[in-house]
């Protein structure tokens, strides 16, 4: 079995996974981790599409 | 002769390392990073912490498996180049995922499919995520976080 993701799909879901782990183990009480990991969130899928749009203006 | 700020300042720096080096060695300290090193997330769930378990289980295991279907590249213990050496270091920290992977012979990687290489960075990442849930449920053994 073979899973093919596109490349925007394996991001989002190592986005995912990674932030996960980062909010359960940088911060302490539940509230925190929760803000944390959307946090992580947040900034890993804003650095995909800045990188997408540095990488399309390099095309340009 | 060191002035009274200084002497202030190494009595603190005194204090400090003495706080440090009385950290208890109990058991749970030696079982959880082990445990957790084998088990992804198995770490935090010996310590009654159920919801964090799951989810560090659930995120850990869900990447490494994502990353072998997707045809990625499991290291094995080399000396040549640094990038492979490092390689093999994040696939270690998997723990039980990568003992079982090594021993299926899984993880060959596919030059043939384009998200071999995703899958190769997937199981990698899985195994350094792995890494810090280690190091925490070491800090939950020793008191040091709730």
């Amino acid at each position: 079995m073979t899973l093919e993701l596109s490349h925007f799909n394996a991001a989002l879901l190592f986005s995912v996974f990674a932030s996960v782990v980062f909010g359960i183990t940088q911060r302490n009480t539940t509230r925190d981790q929760i803000r944390y990991g959307l946090y992580c969130f947040a900034m890993f899928v804003g650095g995909i599409f800045l990188a997408g749009w540095v990488m399309w203006l390099l095309r340009h | 002769m060191p002035n009274p700020a200084a002497r202030q300042q190494n009595a603190a720096k005194a204090e400090a390392r003495k706080g440090a080096s009385s950290e208890p060695l109990t058991t749970m300290s030696v079982i959880a990073p082990a445990v957790a090193w084998l088990i992804p997330g198995a770490g935090h769930l010996i310590q009654k912490r159920w919801m964090r378990g799951v989810l560090l289980m659930a995120s850990i295991v869900s990447m490494f498996v994502l990353g072998l279907l997707m045809q990625g590249r499991v290291y094995r213990l080399n000396g040549g180049d640094i990038l492979d050496i490092l390689g093999f270091v994040g696939d270690v920290g998997a723990g039980g995922l990568y003992i079982v992977t090594r021993a299926m012979n899984w993880g060959k990687g596919a030059i043939a499919h384009a998200t071999a290489d995703y899958g190769t960075k997937y199981i990698i990442v899985a195994g350094l995520l792995n890494f810090i849930s280690v190091a925490d449920a070491y800090h939950i053994a020793i008191g040091k976080k709730p």
